[in-house]
């Protein structure tokens, strides 16, 4: 492989799926704590409405959906998204929807007697949520949303197949051009394995920064929580896939 | 643009013609990563740490990398090394494989979750090793398991439309073709999404079911 090659085409691709990662991140966040608080909503239309949303985000593809707002939405609206929108949108939106399930199982497993004290001091629901709830629920996501973030990164190699310049594209395209795959793929899986690492670092250092802020210290990890393993486990399979409810 | 009904009518052939392929690498990959998972879960347990590690490593380098690279890396290079695959089999290896490292965890998590006093009876009764795991440990802890294992199937057909990328003619490679002979691109796509969701919900109301009927 040559350095242009690496250059033109393996570097920005780095630079595309970590924006990627960054933005679609982001929008999954806001849905996973929108969608998640509204189905623990008082009135059942809320409840119905985000159960829903939930439902059918995790029921199709990411594939599907993608390929869905890329191609059909334009016709059908007048306007076409940026292929690299249309990703975010989609990642955000599908990832955003099994997120919401972290944050409800999270925001059900807060101790009910703490809910009736934020009543008994007439707490709105909202300052019931923002200063009891959340606090205590957010550093139960934390594991949780870790292993659903490299999901997230996992799947940004989906946007390749839209034409996306991320590294998958990228190893496509030196793959073409050096009539090599071998060891223009290993790269690529390794600079995908890197990024997890990375990604699973700097999430164990966030969960332990947000159970100190509500009492509860850590032993560090091995090397620094280095080799820390992502969760495993029965209960992360039904936050992984379109199953159960915790 | 509005939607026409007719379109759908024409895509049904190939909706079925998809539907049983992508049954087809479901069921198998299933069966493949529900075997290739309990290998990795006993090779965790192996008393050799060399046999341990690159296990471990193997396993935890396939669960953090993209599917969809390690489907192209099998249908390229696999070539490169003379071993010749369709791309269905391919496929069905890759997606195999990949889930098989998240069975793994499963089964290590239920296979630890199998009380001590149930191995030291193993030991008092003096039953060999295979008796050991096949009678007394694996068939509590799969008891234990299934649910989650039922999960990740859920979570595999999501996965089956990357095959589309090597070629393999799935629902979704179908509906491409579908709208690369007709130009109609609305109703075929979305045919296709939701008869995911059709397939993956009630499938996910079933893993619910089966989860309150094992707690029990």
């Amino acid at each position: 492989m040559t350095a242009g090659l690496w250059q033109n085409w393996v570097l920005p691709g780095i630079w595309i799926t970590v924006q990627l990662l960054v933005y679609s991140a982001a929008l999954a966040a806001f849905v996973a704590f929108a969608v998640g608080m509204a189905r623990t909503h008082r009135s059942t239309p809320v409840r119905f409405l985000a159960g829903f949303y939930t439902e059918v985000f995790r029921g199709t593809s990411a594939l599907v959906l993608m390929f869905w707002l890329f191609f059909v939405v334009p016709p059908l609206m007048g306007w076409q998204l940026v292929p690299m929108w249309a990703a975010v949108l989609a990642l955000g939106l599908s990832y955003g929807a099994y997120g919401a399930e972290i944050v409800r199982g999270a925001l059900n497993s807060v101790a009910t007697a703490q809910r009736e004290a934020g009543v008994a001091l007439s707490f709105t629901p909202w300052q019931r949520m923002r200063l009891i709830l959340l606090p205590q629920a957010v550093p139960e996501m934390m594991p949780s949303f870790c292993n659903l973030l490299v999901e997230l990164l996992k799947g940004t190699a989906l946007v390749s197949l839209l034409g996306v310049g991320d590294v998958s594209f990228a190893a496509y395209l030196v793959r073409l051009a050096t009539q090599e795959s071998a060891q223009i793929y290993t790269v690529s899986l390794v600079i995908y394995f890197v990024l997890a690492l990375l990604v699973t670092r700097s999430m164990k250092a966030l969960e332990r920064r947000s159970k100190r802020n509500i009492g509860i210290e850590q032993e560090p990890g091995l090397l620094g929580g280095l080799l820390a393993r992502r969760g495993a486990g029965p209960v992360r399979g039904t936050e992984a896939a379109g199953g159960a409810s915790k | 643009m509005t939607w026409d009904w007719s379109a759908v009518w024409d895509f049904m052939p190939r909706f079925w013609e998809g539907l049983l392929v992508t049954l087809q690498v479901l069921v198998l990959g299933s069966l493949l990563s529900f075997s290739l998972g309990l290998v990795w879960a006993l090779a965790f347990r192996a008393p050799s740490r060399l046999v341990r590690w690159p296990v471990n490593a193997f396993t935890e380098f396939v669960r953090s990398t993209p599917l969809l690279v390690q489907l192209f890396f099998l249908y390229f290079v696999l070539p490169e090394w003379g071993i010749r695959f369709s791309a269905l089999v391919t496929g069905t290896i890759a997606i195999g494989l990949h889930y098989s490292t998240y069975t793994a965890q499963v089964y290590r998590a239920g296979i630890d979750a199998v009380p001590k006093g149930q191995w030291e009876a193993a030991t008092a009764l003096s039953l060999p090793a295979h008796r050991t795991w096949f009678a007394v440990i694996l068939p509590q802890a799969v008891r234990r398991i299934t649910p989650a294992l039922g999960n990740y199937v859920i979570a595999m057909l999501k996965d089956t439309p990357l095959l589309a990328a090597i070629g393999v003619l799935e629902l979704l490679q179908q509906s491409r073709l579908e709208s690369a002979s007709t130009f109609q691109y609305t109703e075929p796509l979305t045919v296709i999404g939701i008869a995911f969701i059709l397939i993956a919900y009630p499938a996910s109301l079933l893993v619910r079911a089966l989860e309150r009927r094992l707690a029990r």
